[in-house]
This record gives C-alpha cells, structure tokens and sequence, in this order.
C-alpha cells in the first residue's frame, strides 16, 4: 500500500521509528490526518496562550504542548461510538474526536454558546454523541465515572470501548487507583494512557511513586500493559490501537504508559523554574510535530510544500474560529441559577422552590 | 418465580392466604426496601445495582437476598471496597441512560465517595447539561450500638451541596414509594434508610397498589395545634411519643411532620404548619451544630416570623461523633425526654 522503509535519523536517539503494523493500517490520507491534528492542536493553544494574555481566556491554560503525540495519536486510536474522557492536556484528544475548536474557544472565553454555556472551564466538557466525558477539577475521578460507561457498553451488550489518560501525578489519586482496580476486575473495554510527563505541577514523578519504570504499575491491577515513545505519534496510534482491540474483543484493560515531557508549566502563571533547563532543552529537540514531519517527509508520504497546505488550512480554520468566539455574547448573569437542557430550564438547586431567593430581601409577609 | 426460591426465603415473601384476603402485606422496613428495588428492577431493565458484598450474601444486612440468582451478575455486582469506584461507575452508567443504585454497606462509608457525589455527581448536569439519575443507599444511625463508624448520620455533609436530593424515610410505606420515586428521578438521589427502623417498622402495605412518594413532599405523622415538631427518620418516633405524652400529662396537642424528602425541602408545609401552631421545635438525629435544624429554622424565621409565639428550638445529638458504649450513645441520642422538655418549656413561653 505504501513505503515502507526504516528512518534513517541523525544524532544518538531515533527522532521516530517506524514499527510494524502501523503503516499498514495507515492510509496516507490517515497520515495527513494525524498531522492535521497535531498541528490543529497547537495552533489552538497558541492561539488560546495569545488570547489569554488579551484578556479574553478567563481562568488559566493548562499546556498540553509538546504532548501532542501521545493525545492525538491515542485518540486517533478510537472509532466512532466509542468514549474517551480528557483530564487536563488533552485539546488534542478532543478535536480528534471530532469537536469544533469553536467549541473550546467559546469555553476558554466563557461565553454563552460553549458546550457548558458558561458554568464550567477549560476543556470540562461531556458531549455524548461525540463520546466525550468531561473531567472534573480533581483528575483521576474521570476514570471511575467512564469505568460507568464501559458497564453499559457491557450492560448493553454494545463492542465499544472507552479511553481515558491519567497523568503521573493523577495515577496517584484514590480515585485512580480504584476505578482502575474495578476495571480491571470487571474486565471492562478501557484504555488508560498514563502520562509520564515527569511533572505534577512542581512535584516531580519520583516523588509521586517509588517505580523505577512506570509501566510496573500495571501488575498491581492485572491489566495488560505498553509502554511508548510519548513523542512518537505512529508509536502511541499503534500500541493505543492493539488495546483497543483487545478492549474491543472483551479481553480487558490496558494501561499505556507515554514517557513524554510538560514543556510549559502547570498552567500559565507558572514559570516552572524548577524543571532542569536540559530536560526542556533535550525534550524540545524531540518535538512531536517536528518528528512527525520529519518522519512524513522523510520517508516520502509528504512533501515539505503539501505540509504546508495542511498548517495553513488549520491556520485559517483557527483564525476564523477565534474571530467567531470572539464575538460571541457572555451568558446572561440570572443564567447562574439554571441549566437549560433541550429549551428545559431546570433551576438549581433541583427544588421546586428555587423562586424563594427571589424573596430575599423583600420583607415576609406580616401576620394578619 | 421457582417455588424452590419461595421456600429458601430468598425470593420476596409472597401474600399469605389471610393477607391476600384482606388485600394488605405485613411489610417491614427492610422488605419495602427490598420490594422497591426488587420491582422496580423487574419493570426497568436499565436499573442496576452495585456496592459491597450485595450478591452472593445478599448485603450486609441481607436487603438483597437472592437478587443475584433473579438478575444476575450483570446487574447485581459485587464491588471492591472502592466506594469512590462504585459511586462513579454508577455515574457513568447513569449518563448512558442506566439507573444504577450504588449501595455503601453502611452510610458511614460514603465518605471515600465525596469527591464523586459533590464534585461529580451533583455538578454534573449545571456544568455539562448531562444528567446522573442515580441513587446512592445505605443504612444510616444510631441506637444500634455500632460505634462511631457504622452510626452516623450524614445529611449535613451534603446538605450545602446544590444538585443533589436527599430522602430519609420514616415509615415502610415510605421507604418503598421514596425509593421507586428515587430511582426514577432524574438527578442523584442520596437515599438514607434508618438500620434501627429496618425490622422494628412493620405495617400492613395494600398489595395491589403501586406506592410511589414523589419526593419533596413533607407528611403530616400526628396533626396537632399547639407546636409542631419537625424531623424525619427515625426521630419520628421519638416526637411521637413525646406527643403522645404531652398530650395526656399536658393537654396539649404536638404536630409531628415528618420531613421524608430533605432536599428540596418541603418549606411550605413547614410554614404552613407554624403559622398554624406558632411554635416550632425541630428534631433531629445528626448532631447540632450546621445541621439540618439550623437551615429549617433559617427558612422559618425568613418566611413565617411574625406568626412565632415561642423561640424556635432544636434537640439534636450532641456535637460528638456517636459513641460506642450504650449508656454514652442513649445520652448522645435525643430522647423522648429531651423533646418533651423543649416542648413544655415552648408552651410555657
């Protein structure tokens, strides 16, 4: 169907292997795909960095750069119908599950036509015919709650498979621990990727567990286990794509490990002048998008000019998108007291005398 | 229905010849419990149930005896001691258009569960506009000497969290109707069943009748026109037995309204009642400090002020966890005794 041909790469570490299987499962027009997304999703975040130094992006940014690979190429991993839940890098994962950038720039704005019309950030967002489950502030609590939507899958009778990450900070949660631990006992179809990017905020993945490889992890749960190059897009797609078939044929859970590197901080306000200025150094050499690209042109899938075509089309698609979010209303205050759900608005707290804070401040009636 | 599972016990007790004839079933509690889920499992295929121990032994407290062998391991699981997993995977299913019931083998247990009932399950439906129809059940308090992890009283813990309903059930006609109305609602509904209740309330439920008890709706126990005591749960019996001694040593006549649903609360029977009786005392098992009390009598003064004849008053557990020994956890509990006090001491006022 296609080349096939070893990477030849210069310097002492492979820039991307190439390993058997993937391509073969690969279109060319899939190749171009998975750039499509890597590029989409850093342009987003760029754009979103940009914005939020405007003023427009309320709240903070939680940088997925340089962790482009292993979201998108997991993701990527999935078919239509199946489920797959973010924790906090994941832009990504996201737009390649189909979701409009439009949507995450609406949310990151906070307006009034985001996925949660304002009442929740960054990417905390549940789209059922996309198959995505937003997360909650504490990570880890989306692995127990898709571990659900595996059980219905089942329950159902349904060959659908879920998907979620854990970074290594979150892999250390309760919530981690049990909702993998009932995975895997209940054999759902899941997919965890655990994210060694080596920082949960400033703490660093030694002082989050005494591993000397993370993938021995998995042996506590019984589930089985994979271990990739974080920043080897093809890699991530292919191991992510044999546990999804093994979830998909009822043989379980698979814990990923992705060793990759956070190359921009916790969030935005935070510098990270803690991370040893050679590991950035080491790591932005090793670049996802640039391997990538590299790789494709290499190996003579892409030429550098039809690369182009595809980061300006994201370029154009991205700028029409924040020009749209841009001029897209907040929602109204008095919207804080309810959730309108199919034109329903359902007041909260779910009680059916939500009016009385209407009353407030107006005298009770007097006793005849 | 096999006779064999008739005659081991573990199917539910069918009607003797005599109830069948009178049209009612003597039901406990614990039966109601179990008859809710039981039909309400047989009717709705996408009712489920998961917690600790609730298949092969059938619960802790043997609720769900021979539910695994009816339904199966698909829909009766038995968990990890996970109470955070059971919690969320009941969410999950929940947003799939399941209606899972989570079981925490004693309501002291729903703490490892917090971060997937406040910041999960309650929020879930504002931020995203998916819903989570789940039912979280567990036994809850005192009075069975079990200590302070198997006595608590939990409402208070939640009781500040938007998105959630909370029932507490008094009676066994209750306990059945507020747990099918449970599992039917479409937002999380924490369910607290009593254990001290579980095989002491029996009453004779009509057998051809479908009971349902929307939930939010507060029920008159004892009517009255002096002072009306509200509370729930168990302290149901206990106000009704201060009424009754009230009534024969004082002449006077105690209201006891029995709350049944926490969240909503049922404001406007409450105020309807104290406008009629100008004097409120509410009791509760849980201890004082932040407890429901405080809320109710919050509601009270802001709505039906100028109708008090009396201070509102509160008899509560002490601000103690429950303690173990019988003698501290009768003089932590309220008693019959307290209410009557508070409630002698209001007349006189």
């Amino acid at each position: 169907m296609m080349g096939r041909k070893r990477m030849a790469v210069a310097g002492d570490r492979p820039a991307i292997t190439w390993r058997s299987g993937v391509l073969s499962s690969l279109t060319s027009e899939e190749l171009r795909e998975l750039f499509r997304y890597l590029v989409l999703s850093r342009g987003l975040e760029e754009r979103l960095e940009h914005l939020l130094k405007q003023g427009q992006v309320v709240g903070d940014l939680y940088d997925g750069r340089g962790q482009e690979a292993t979201v998108v190429g997991s993701a990527f991993a999935l078919e239509e119908g199946d489920w797959l839940a973010p924790s906090l890098r994941e832009m990504g994962a996201l737009l390649t599950r189909g979701l409009d950038p439009r949507m995450l720039l609406l949310q990151y704005l906070a307006r009034d036509g985001s996925p949660s019309a304002g009442r929740d950030k960054s990417h905390h967002v549940t789209i059922p015919h996309l198959g995505l489950l937003g997360p909650i502030g504490p990570l880890g609590a989306q692995l127990c709650v898709l571990n659900g939507v595996a059980l219905a899958f089942r329950l159902r009778g349904e060959r659908r498979v879920c998907l979620t990450y854990l970074g290594d900070g979150a892999s250390r949660t309760g919530a981690a621990h049990e909702g993998l631990n009932l995975a895997a006992v209940q054999r759902l179809p899941l997919v965890v990727i655990l994210i060694h990017n080596r920082w949960a905020f400033a703490t660093r993945s030694d002082q989050q567990a005494a591993v000397a490889d993370w993938i021995d992890v998995a042996a506590a749960y019984g589930v089985s286990a994979a271990s990739v190059d974080g920043n080897d897009v093809l890699h991530v797609y292919d191991e992510t794509r044999r546990a999804v078939d093994r979830a998909r044929r009822g043989d379980g859970v698979t814990l990923i490990v992705a060793e990759t590197y956070r190359m921009y901080g916790h969030a935005q306000h935070d510098a990270q002048e803690y991370v040893p200025e050679a590991d950035l150094h080491e790591w932005r050499a090793r670049d996802p998008i640039d391997l990538f690209e590299r790789y494709l042109i290499d190996s003579g899938f892409e030429s550098r000019p039809s690369l182009a075509v595809v980061k300006e089309a994201a370029r154009r698609e991205l700028s029409a998108a924040v020009e749209e979010a841009l001029s897209a209303p907040m929602p109204e205050p008095e919207g804080a007291r309810f959730r309108t759900v199919e034109g329903e608005r359902i007041p909260v707290p779910w009680t059916r005398r939500a009016a009385v804070y209407e009353d407030l401040g107006q005298p009770a009636s007097t006793r005849p | 229905m096999s006779d064999s599972k008739i005659e081991s016990g573990r199917q539910n007790r069918p009607p003797t010849g005599q109830e069948a004839e009178r049209g009612t079933k003597e039901t406990t509690y614990l039966e109601a419990i179990r008859e809710a889920m039981w039909e309400e499992m047989t009717t709705d295929p996408t009712v489920f149930l998961l917690g600790e121990d609730v298949g092969t032994y059938g619960g802790a407290f043997k609720i769900t005896e021979g539910f695994l062998d009816e339904f199966g391991p698909e829909r009766i699981i038995d968990t990890p001691i996970s109470e955070a997993a059971i919690v969320g995977a009941a969410i999950g299913a929940a947003h799939m258009g399941f209606k899972p019931i989570a079981e925490m083998q004693f309501i002291d247990f729903i703490a490892p569960a917090f971060d997937m009932i406040v910041n999960f399950a309650a929020k879930v439906r504002y931020r995203t506009g998916v819903g989570a129809p789940l039912v979280i059940r567990g036994p809850c308090g005192g009075g069975a000497h079990a200590g302070p992890f198997h006595s608590q009283n939990v409402e208070s813990y939640f009781a500040n969290v938007a998105g959630l309903k909370m029932v507490a059930p008094a009676t066994a006609r209750d306990a059945k109707g507020l747990l099918r109305a449970a599992i039917r609602d479409p937002d999380p509904v924490l369910y607290f069943e009593h254990k001290y209740l579980y095989r002491r309330i029996k009453e004779e439920l009509p057998i051809d009748e479908e009971i349902i008890v929307p939930l939010g709706a507060a029920r008159t126990h004892r009517p009255g026109s002096d002072l009306t005591i509200v509370t729930y749960g168990a302290m149901v019996y206990k106000a009704e037995e201060a009424a009754s001694r009230i009534s024969e040593e004082d002449g006077a006549e105690l209201e006891v309204l029995d709350l049944r649903t926490l969240r909503p609360l049922d404001t406007s029977t409450i105020v309807e009642s104290v406008k009629r009786t100008g004097r409120v005392l509410i009791v509760h098992e849980a201890p004082r400090f932040g407890g429901f009390a405080g809320e109710i009598a919050s509601q009270i003064c802001e709505e039906a002020f100028e109708w008090l004849d009396a201070p509102i008053r509160r008899v509560t557990a002490l601000d103690t966890p429950v303690p173990f020994a019988p003698p501290l956890e009768e003089y932590y509990l309220p008693q019959t005794a307290d209410i009557v006090d508070a409630a002698r001491w209001m007349l006189a006022y």
